[in-house]
């Protein structure tokens, strides 16, 4: 019922035109929380509401001339072909129009441009498929995956996606940053091309793989905001949300003092029970493997090998933590990955996705000696 | 080359008999006819792979395709419609009607013009083939580009090769098309007496040959960057990938006018015929066409104003873009001119005509917003995009398609269609592209990519309305197929004058032969050239 | 059709045959024309072939000009390494002379090819941005395990307009071990 509501009112709402919208109907674009995106929707109304003006007129004429020159109501054709005068009116109004057009264009494309000045800066690399954050400032990096919830309901026949919250626009660690700051962007990718886009800051921008590009924004309002990587980017391209938390400066300050100290906390590498082991091994699992995996252990059939069944996976363990250290031409190396999440890992894949080798694996077993960072 | 051409001087003046008249003909009508049909079927198979994409996003969450596949289908969808169906079908009308509109007896290159169809058939194929290999047919876009398409499986050089013999196809049209227009004209032909429909082909030829190879050579350097160590889009070994989307779009901007120019031929060619009115400004419709023709090469980065341009090249390219809005404009004051106190009928021809005009203007006020550098930065790879691109090709040049085969199957048949089945196809098809179409401006506007195989909740609502538009359109599609065979085989059963439409040989010379007209057009070139189009 | 005509068609045949020709070639000639246009800086940023090492001289220093360089360090598509900036930020005044480090190392058994490949923000800073030394001038070459500390060698010119207070450097490591045992 409610679906039917909603679509009425959005009928409603669409036969009224679009300035009328309300925003739960999301008929038009967002008027953002930066001084830029409301800038660009000021422009994107303007031009809106010109063209419905010239639409207006010149859809109006046609019809006009449709009802009323029509043989069938005895219309006469006239013979004219040709008149300069009008001919060279419709050249030179929509010209001035277009200069019209221009000018707060070009001013709005300055203000974005403008990247000097900034407070602070975030390097964000795009890669298959999330996005790696790092603060250049202070030595906060991390990476944000989608979230666990959308990421199981997704890759499960049947599942329902209304039943998680901002289906496939959550992560596990969104971005944050502080309020009225200019923050600087610079965005590259480490694979293929990827595109960052929050609607509410106003712009979208490429990733590409070893160049950056930059950015800026400024954000009035404290507040939670998504978004999504906006250039095809293989398979799981739609599936690599962004999420910002822009916060007032003290709670900024906190996060920012509870971060280092988590990253800089060693992983605890105290013994787990194996159902421990196995809850945090999925999730390990669903951030660094299931996009090429699946969620059952699958493969791709001609793309991706198994593991079910696998010989590496089921194998001997100090060979398979060597080769996930060490990747391969087609995987990557997974060596970023610290001692207890090889262990969860390991334990999971060789006890779960139809494998049953009957070991669980020790974070202390998995240690490097290097294992410093 | 003159292998090709040459002994053309036969006498007999019927086609060859059975299936292998089909393979062999060098005959610009069974020609035309061959590229009438496979672009047809082809439209079928494209629509088919959007029967999947929108079935796909008809609700959130996975439901029948792998993202995968999606991407191959999304990839797919573009390359069949706009190389296998588009195209094609503009070339089959062109080699149906510029012998006839000009009074030449055929092409100019009949043999050439038999091989070109059959590389296209081999182009698609290959192409389609793709499809059945490890790894999947290209999921990298149409626009397929580096380093992505660099993980395509098995099939990237198939891909690549089936570019390179599409292109040479199209190319091969275009020569022909170009030669026929200069040297096989009736004397009384001058160029500015020439139908609108041929005046734009010529600039769309041109266009062809311009750029096909270009894309030809993009693909080309892709090739070798994964097989032979070259680095032009490789950064590793000091390329850039955006280069490729620099040389892309070179291609690809004036490739979307090679779709839209013919079509306003052919919207200037129906128009006045059924508002018994000269086309209003002949000459600025030349004019504004070839502008439109020229500022296609100088306008690309508009496609990439996201990719991280300096503030001169975003400001240069998006002063260029606007300017594309002035002959445009032109155009569609000159069609609604025309309209202005005609004395109007609206056929089956003519009303799709009309929906192009008011649908395409449309498509032209998102191109012009999008045309906006900054506002473009929120627009840019939405369904804003897709909705606006969607709209200039589907009820603009896919409408101006089914305009021109129910304007001409008459005359190509020599029966006429059933007018009832062709309006209900037409209100049918008007009705639901608008259902599917114009809710992915709203999704677009609200955030949600392209490209993407599933969504938030909060996008749903529109998807399923925009599905439901696009399987009603879809199966509407079937009305026309039905239509065609119908009126091959005998249509109404109403003899259909060599005019067929009232006073339609005041407009252009096919109007003059016989329906259906004789196996070689013109043998002797005609001498009074009507001059109602001008 | 007469032999004159046909005559005709097949000489406009070659001529638009060639023009499709030099098409295909202008399409690679592309390739160094948008290496132009980004020299320019008209639709590109600055091409990794564009950075070149520049002797040292001596420029009148600015001491009353600070600018923030800020050094972006990342690994192509997991590329099994440890790459990073031994300072990330380094505030400097145009025309002085700094050495930064770099640590670079091979985290794999088996020998690796390299190459990091530069990229600047805003990209017009390439052409004030001036390297010495540089480990990204060439390949680099690790051994199994091995680990490198790099020194790069920079001055801004002073010529740096005024308007840019903060810029960034990025490296990109790509592994080309692949491509240099097949070249």
């Amino acid at each position: 019922m409610k679906k039917t509501k909603q679509l009425s009112a959005g009928l409603t709402l669409m036969a009224f035109g679009l300035g009328t919208a309300q925003a739960e109907y999301t008929l038009n674009l967002m008027k953002g929380v930066t001084k830029v995106s409301n800038d660009i929707y000021d422009l994107h109304m303007l031009i809106l509401w010109i063209c419905v003006f010239i639409g207006i007129g010149v859809f109006g004429t046609m019809f006009y001339s449709i009802y009323h020159h029509r043989k069938s109501r005895g219309h006469k054709a006239a013979q004219f072909h040709e008149n300069t005068t009008v001919e060279i009116m419709w050249t030179i109004i929509p010209t001035l129009i277009l200069i019209g057009m221009a000018i707060p264009a070009t001013k709005a494309m300055i203000e974005l441009d403008d990247v000097q000045e900034s407070d602070m800066t975030i390097q964000i690399t795009g890669k298959q498929w999330y996005w790696d954050y790092k603060y250049l400032g202070n030595d906060i990096q991390f990476e944000s995956h989608l979230d666990e919830a959308s990421e199981k309901v997704h890759r499960t026949a049947g599942a329902n996606p209304h039943s998680v919250p901002h289906y496939l626009l959550n992560v596990d660690k969104p971005l944050v940053i502080p309020v009225n700051k200019k923050i600087r962007f610079v965005l590259t990718s480490a694979d293929v091309i990827h595109s960052w886009w929050v609607p509410d800051l106003g712009w979208k921008k490429d990733a590409n793989p070893g160049f950056i590009n930059e950015a800026w924004t400024s954000v009035d309002k404290a507040g939670t905001y998504r978004g999504q990587c906006t250039e095809l980017c293989g398979r799981d391209h739609g599936f690599m949300p962004i999420v910002v938390i822009a916060m007032e400066q003290p709670e900024y300050d906190a996060w920012v003092e509870k971060t280092l100290a988590q990253q800089k906390q060693k992983p605890d590498l105290s013994d787990q029970s194996s159902g421990d082991l196995m809850a945090h091994g999925e999730s390990v699992y669903l951030k660094n493997c299931v996009a090429c995996h699946q969620i059952d252990g699958a493969g791709i059939p001609g793309l991706v090998p198994a593991l079910t069944g696998s010989a590496i996976a089921t194998g001997k363990w100090e060979s398979l933590d060597g080769f996930l250290r060490a990747g391969t031409a087609k995987m990557p190396s997974f060596a970023k990955l610290n001692a207890k999440e090889f262990a969860e890992l390991m334990t999971y894949v060789r006890n779960n996705l139809g494998n049953k080798v009957g070991d669980t694996l020790q974070p202390k077993q998995t240690a490097l000696p290097d294992d410093d960072d | 080359m003159s292998a090709v051409v040459a002994e053309h001087d036969h006498h007999d003046h019927g086609p060859a008999k059975g299936l292998l008249r089909w393979i062999i003909t060098t005959n610009h009508k069974d020609i035309g006819t061959l590229y009438l049909l496979f672009a047809l079927a082809m439209f079928f198979v494209g629509g088919a792979m959007a029967m999947v994409i929108r079935a796909e996003l008809f609700e959130p969450g996975l439901q029948f395709v792998d993202p995968a596949f999606f991407n191959s289908m999304t990839t797919m969808h573009a390359l069949v419609m706009v190389f296998g169906a588009v195209m094609p079908a503009f070339v089959g009308l062109a080699n149906w009607m510029i012998p006839m509109m000009i009074g030449a007896p055929d092409m100019a290159l009949p043999r050439m013009n038999n091989m070109s169809f059959w590389l296209l058939v081999a182009g698609v194929l290959l192409l389609a083939s793709t499809l059945l290999m490890e790894g999947g047919a290209p999921a990298s876009g149409w626009t397929l580009y580096p380093p992505l398409v660099l993980q395509t499986g098995k099939a990237l050089p198939f891909a690549i090769f089936s570019v390179h013999l599409l292109g040479i196809s199209s190319i091969m049209g275009a020569i022909n098309i170009i030669a026929t227009i200069f040297n096989m004209r009736a004397p009384a032909m001058t160029l500015m007496k020439m139908p609108m429909f041929v005046w734009t082909w010529l600039i769309t030829a041109f266009l062809l040959i311009a750029i096909m190879p270009v894309f030809a050579g993009a693909v080309t350097m892709l090739l070798t960057d994964k097989f032979f160590q070259t680095s032009f889009f490789d950064a590793a070994g000091g390329g850039d990938p955006v280069l490729y989307q620099h040389i892309f779009w070179f291609f690809g901007h004036p490739e979307v006018y090679v779709m839209i120019l013919p079509t306003f031929g052919v919207a200037s060619t129906i128009i006045p015929v059924f508002a018994r009115k000269p086309l209003f400004g002949y000459s600025s419709m030349v004019y504004a066409t070839a502008a439109i023709a020229f500022l296609s090469f100088i306008v690309w980065a508009h496609h990439m104003f996201t990719v991280g341009m300096p503030i001169a090249g975003e400001l240069y390219f998006m002063y260029a873009t606007m300017l594309i809005a002035i002959p445009t404009g032109v155009k569609v004051f000159n069609w609604t001119a025309t309209m202005w106190k005609g004395s109007m009928t609206f056929e089956t021809p003519m009303l799709f005509s009309i929906a192009f005009v008011v649908l395409f203007t449309m498509g032209g006020f998102t191109g012009l917003m999008m045309a906006i550098a900054p506002v473009d930065f929120q627009y840019h790879d939405t369904y804003f995009i897709v909705a606006h691109f969607h709209y200039t090709l589907v009820p603009a040049s896919i409408f101006i398609l089914m305009a021109a085969g129910y304007f001409w199957l008459p005359k190509w048949t020599g029966h006429m269609y059933n007018e009832k089945i062709g309006q209900l196809h037409f209100w049918l098809s008007a009705i639901s592209v608008n259902i599917l179409f114009f809710p992915q401006h709203f999704l677009g506007l609200a955030g949600m990519p392209r490209r993407i195989p599933d969504y938030a909740i909060q996008f749903a609502d529109w998807n399923m309305i925009s599905s439901i538009g696009g399987f009603i359109f879809g199966a509407s599609q079937l009305l026309f197929l039905y239509i065609v065979v119908d009126t091959i085989r005998g249509g109404t059963g109403e003899k259909v004058t060599a005019e067929v439409w009232e006073d339609a040989s005041k407009h252009s010379l096919e109007w003059t032969l016989s329906s259906p007209p004789p196996y070689h057009s013109f043998t002797t070139p005609p001498t009074s050239i009507p001059t109602e189009h001008i | 059709m007469s032999k004159d005509v046909a005559n005709k068609n097949i000489k406009l045949a070659r001529t638009l045959l060639l023009v499709a020709v030099a098409m295909f070639g202008f399409g690679y000639a592309l390739v160094p024309l948008y290496d132009v246009l980004c020299e320019w800086k008209w639709i590109e940023r600055d091409r990794p072939d564009d950075i070149k090492k520049v002797p040292e001289v001596a420029y009148q220093i600015d001491r009353n000009r600070e600018v923030t360089v800020e050094f972006m360090t990342t690994l192509n598509e997991s590329t099994p390494m440890k790459f990073r900036a031994e300072k990330k930020q380094l505030k400097v005044h145009p025309g002085e002379y700094y050495t930064v480090n770099f640590y670079a190392e091979n985290k794999t058994d088996n020998a690796m090819v390299a190459r990091a490949i530069p990229s600047f923000s805003p990209a017009v800073i390439s052409s004030y941005f001036e390297k010495i030394e540089c480990f990204c001038f060439s390949e680099q070459t690790f051994k199994a395990k091995e680990a490198k500390i790099m020194p790069m060698r920079f001055v801004i010119n002073p010529a740096l307009p005024e308007q840019y207070k903060t810029i960034t450097l990025s490296y990109t490591f790509f592994d080309n071990t692949e491509k240099s045992v097949k070249k």
